[in-house]
């Protein structure tokens, strides 16, 4: 191939992993990459911020299994993609995040633009490098996109001081890869799935908990045949949503702090725990010695680091769920337990309260009618808070890598820009952000990238003038004292007045006429009647649409299981003591 | 307890803060650390020196494990071990108190490394409880300086 530079090397490498799409930001540093991206065959969205660029590789990551990659520049560029990277470590999403870099002679002397971007970014990647000689650079790209695919999948960071760009030497993209401190164990032990066999045969009582280690191996098929076979409910985590069809009669819908009150009594009383490519999050057991107290406890996982981290397990397998799955499944006998059913078809009643009719939008009533116009083939983004909740509860989630969340870290700005890189990587799926006004306004700079590159997402905005999740906290744990979340407070606010309402003049900001300053078309939505109407409208609008829809100022997320309580000491609605 | 974990790494830059980060995430204190090279010059020997609870270090282990540039871990507390460090020991001496020094230093098989008018070096190896051992006999002539290297630790036998 003769003698390339730095930035095309970085070029070939990238065609011989396949990559399409490119989520980059320019600067000085990158210079030399952007100089050749110039004539480059990748599609490359340029977001408005860095964060909003790693999200977006990040969106692309989740719904299409590719591995998402972006670009920043030195300095503040690389630390812009500080939470993106925590976000994707977290929730474990294959990312390859590039950061041009001070030249290697400036390297520490505090050089403009400078930040020590692998020293920062060490406790929050899989891995990362920095270059260091441009021999090294395709070998690294080879290894990184490995690294983050591969295992329990990551972000892997490389950093490329712009000398090394500029470079130039002989390019031959390595075949092999010589990583003798990484090996991930895929093939789960066989007479720990012989065991794991036995005791669910054995079982009266089982459930499964799914997380997001089922959809990221592909295992949702092997999921349904085990759970169909045994006749074994199936509850998810947050971001194990989608793995398994929430129509089935065995799903048991979400755990956890806001889970279903059938997912969380089954969880409390079963004898068998079948916990699958999750990882035990506090969120999830709420109080620990009381999660699943009565049950002997399967764990299957990739990541041995995971396994009795915060749970005695009694049978660990560690390897690839699909692969276990696929082994395990004929060793289930098939079976009905039907007083096993009937008494958890008992607890669903619980949650059957009667809903109480609010004079404003009820975010269940907005959730319920985007599930059933798209019939759960619709792609869901979310924030972090209230609606982040709602949306887990009221849709129904049918198949993997619809729903895409920041579970870990609980990143607010995550789910705008990660709509853009759904989209981006499903240009024919209809993609929904659902976003809080506290939550969208950490990255509505974003509107722009939507505009510019006409992705028709319909962006749905749960508008209640507060940081939703932090009041009701605020009113169940914190004697109703209303501190910083009301979203329109101002200075000439009347004293002692804590609530946002119709009393209030104005809206900050008002979103209609934010989405219009970027040529977006935008409707407010404030009546029960017209809430259908709307959504169908943007659904068929070939454009992005954004929706303001007028909340219930004080709607509150129930069942509750209060932080540190246990799980079958929910609360349905109303007060805590 | 205290811990004996002996890592090999891949020999290049930034692999100790690696390894140190996760340690001081989990608010650990590393009580004694060596590097060096192995016989393979792209291989490095770490041997940790760490006190903590032994659920705790077995999740270490686990997060050390996935580390990319962690080849191999063992943890060495409960093995057959020879293990070594090496102190230096400035001690005050004079006329009076000379020859009871290298007394000392004789029955612990030190070695006198350096002499000067009103002091003394003493370089000693051998386990932490022999240089702890020899620290104590001295300290009461005057220690002016000490230094000593993490502990270095390899399994006995065919290991």
């Amino acid at each position: 191939m003769g003698k390339l530079t730095g930035a095309e090397i970085f070029i070939e490498s990238l065609y011989h992993e396949k990559v399409e799409t490119i989520f980059g930001y320019p600067g000085g540093a990158v210079l030399p990459i952007y100089n050749v991206l110039y004539d480059a065959k990748f599609e490359h969205i340029m977001p408005h911020h860095e964060q909003g660029g790693i999200h977006a590789a990040d969106g692309y990551a989740r719904s299409t299994g590719k591995v998402g990659v972006c670009i920043a520049t030195s300095g503040p560029g690389g630390t812009n993609l500080v939470t993106g990277l925590a976000t994707a470590y977290m929730d474990s999403v294959p990312i390859v995040a590039f950061t041009g870099q001070v030249p290697r002679s400036m390297l520490g002397t505090d050089a403009f633009q400078e930040a020590d971007i692998t020293g920062i970014t060490t406790p929050i990647t899989k891995h990362n490098y920095l270059v260091q000689d441009v021999k090294d650079l395709g070998r690294i790209i080879k290894e990184a996109f490995h690294i983050a695919s591969t295992g329990r999948p990551g972000p892997v960071l490389i950093d490329i001081p712009k000398d090394v760009l500029l470079e130039k030497c002989e390019f031959l993209y390595p075949k092999e890869l010589n990583l003798p401190g990484y090996s991930p164990n895929y093939n789960g032990h066989s007479m720990q799935i012989k065991e794991a066999a036995k005791a669910i045969n054995e079982a009266q009582k089982p459930v499964i908990y799914s997380g997001g280690g089922v959809i990221i191996s592909g295992a949702s098929d092997y999921l349904r045949q085990l759970a169909k076979k045994g006749s074994i409910p199936v509850t998810t985590t947050l971001t194990g949503l989608g793995a398994f069809d929430e129509r089935d009669d065995l799903s048991l819908g979400m755990l956890g702090m806001h889970g279903t009150t059938e997912a969380n009594l089954a969880v409390s009383n079963a004898d068998l725990l079948i916990a699958i490519g999750s990882r035990f999050d506090d969120r999830v057991t709420g109080k620990l010695e009381k999660f699943a107290a009565e049950a002997k406890v399967i764990h299957i996982d990739i990541d041995p680091a995971e396994v009795g981290k915060r749970v005695e397990i009694d049978i660990p397998i560690v390897g690839d769920v699909r692969r276990i799955l696929e082994k395990l499944n004929p060793l289930v006998e098939d079976r009905s337990r039907e007083d096993w059913s009937k008494q958890i078809d008992n607890w669903r009643k619980l949650d059957d309260t009667e809903v109480i009719e609010k004079k404003k939008l009820s975010p269940k009533q907005i959730i319920e009618n985007i599930s059933d116009l798209t019939q759960g083939d619709a792609l869901i983004t979310t924030e972090v808070g209230q609606h982040q909740m709602w949306s887990a509860q009221f849709y129904q989630y049918t198949k993997p890598r619809s729903f895409m969340t920041s579970g870990g870290l609980g990143t607010m700005g995550y789910g705008f820009p990660a709509a853009i890189g759904v989209q981006v990587g499903n240009k024919d799926k209809n993609v929904f952000a659902l976003a809080g006004d506290g939550s969208f306004q950490m990255n509505s700079q974003e509107l722009a990238t939507v505009a510019k590159n006409k992705l028709p997402i319909n962006i749905i905005i749960f508008n209640n003038g507060y940081l939703g999740m932090v009041r009701q906290w605020q009113e169940m744990f914190y004697e109703r004292r209303y501190s910083s979340v009301c979203l329109k407070k101002q200075d000439d606010c009347p004293p002692g007045c804590s609530s946002p309402g119709d009393h209030c003049p104005i809206m900050i900001p008002d979103f209609v006429k934010l989405a219009g300053a970027y040529g977006i078309k935008a409707k407010r939505v404030s009546k029960k009647e017209d809430v259908r109407s709307a959504l169908e409208w943007a659904i068929n609008s070939p454009e992005p649409i954004l929706l303001d829809f007028i909340i219930e100022e004080e709607e509150n997320v129930f069942p509750m299981v209060p932080p540190g309580g246990s799980l079958d000491k929910m609360v349905l609605k109303g007060d805590v003591e | 307890m205290k811990h004996t974990v002996s890592v090999l790494v891949a020999n290049e830059s930034g692999v100790l803060a690696r390894i140190a980060s996760l340690f001081s995430r989990r608010g650990f204190n590393i009580e004694s650390l060596s590097v060096g090279k192995t016989q393979d010059d792209h291989i490095s020997r770490i041997t940790i020196v760490v006190e903590g609870d032994n659920k705790v270090l077995e999740q270490l282990t686990k997060q050390l494990n996935k580390l990319i540039v962690v080849h191999k871990i063992s943890d060495l507390t409960n093995e057959e071990v020879v293990s070594r460090g090496l102190a230096l020991i400035k001690v005050t001496a004079t006329a009076a108190t000379r020859s009871e020094i290298m007394q000392i230093v004789d029955i612990f098989r030190g070695k006198i490394v350096d002499v000067s008018s009103n002091s003394i070096m003493v370089e000693i190896t051998g386990t932490e409880e022999k240089v702890n051992a020899i620290e104590d006999l001295l300290r009461p002539f005057g220690i002016k300086e000490l230094v000593r290297t993490g502990k270095i630790a390899m399994a006995r036998g065919r290991k």
